[in-house]
């Protein structure tokens, strides 16, 4: 799994492609660690060109929130998702700790 | 029927959601219903990795998927140890963000996304977990 990182001036965009499961979560959470001793943590994750997350992929990027909004420091947003995807989010009741932008554009700016 | 074993690792996990997603599409299910069958089977492989074999590399998972006139049935077989769904907590998701945990949430989506779900185990036979989803146009 690749992704790619952006910075904008307000915050970084991170471009995932593929799928997120149990195989695949290892790589994507060293990314969200590179970022945090960076001290990055006001986030968006574009997930235009991901197919697949499974509840291992949903609890990353809850860990992800947690460490982002800890001291009211940042937030993990997320743009571009998948109506299924979506879908199954929302069927385990996690869509409510995150903001999901439609566009990168709106994602960015909400920062 | 058609049965594959495949190596209970994590990097199996792909080639298991194509195999399975292929025979839902034969199965005549649209992309939502598709997308559940993958979930369900992602879900409930990743658990027998992790629960009944206790990590990777420790037994295979052998699948078999059917189709019948009502229904596509999947049959994930394990020989790790007995799963128990009565001792999964059902998750709380209706907390604070810091107070979240992650129990229960892989075989709460299973009993969600598909319409039967039997859990079975024998001491020579093993694990025998049973999904059904009601194909398209059928009247249950």
């Amino acid at each position: 799994m690749s992704a790619a990182v952006t910075e904008f001036k307000r915050c970084v965009v991170v471009k995932s492609t593929g799928r997120i499961d149990s195989d695949t979560v290892p790589d994507l959470e060293e990314t969200f660690k590179s970022l945090a001793k960076l001290g990055k943590y006001r986030l968006v994750l574009d997930m235009s060109e991901i197919n697949f997350v499974s509840s291992k992929g949903w609890w990353l990027l809850i860990d992800v929130q947690k460490a982002c909004k800890h001291l009211f420091r940042g937030e993990l947003v997320l743009a571009n998702i998948d109506k299924k995807i979506r879908d199954s989010l929302k069927l385990i009741g996690m869509d409510t700790y995150f903001k999901i932008f439609d566009d990168i554009t709106s994602a960015v700016g909400s920062f | 029927m058609q049965t594959i074993t495949f190596p209970g690792r994590f990097e199996s996990l792909d080639n298991i959601r194509e195999f399975v997603v292929q025979a839902a599409k034969q199965a005549g299910f649209d992309e939502a219903a598709t997308y559940a069958v993958e979930l369900s089977v992602d879900e409930a492989s990743t658990n027998i990795i992790e629960h009944a074999y206790g990590g990777e590399g420790k037994g295979d998972i052998i699948i078999s998927v059917e189709i019948t006139d009502q229904d596509f049935i999947v049959i994930l077989h394990d020989h790790g140890k007995p799963f128990d769904p009565s001792k999964v907590p059902v998750p709380n998701h209706n907390v604070p963000l810091e107070e979240l945990k992650p129990r229960g949430v892989g075989l709460f989506l299973i009993q969600k996304m598909m319409d039967e779900v039997q859990f079975e185990f024998t001491p020579d036979k093993g694990n025998i977990l049973t999904l059904k989803k009601h194909r398209p146009g059928t009247v249950q």
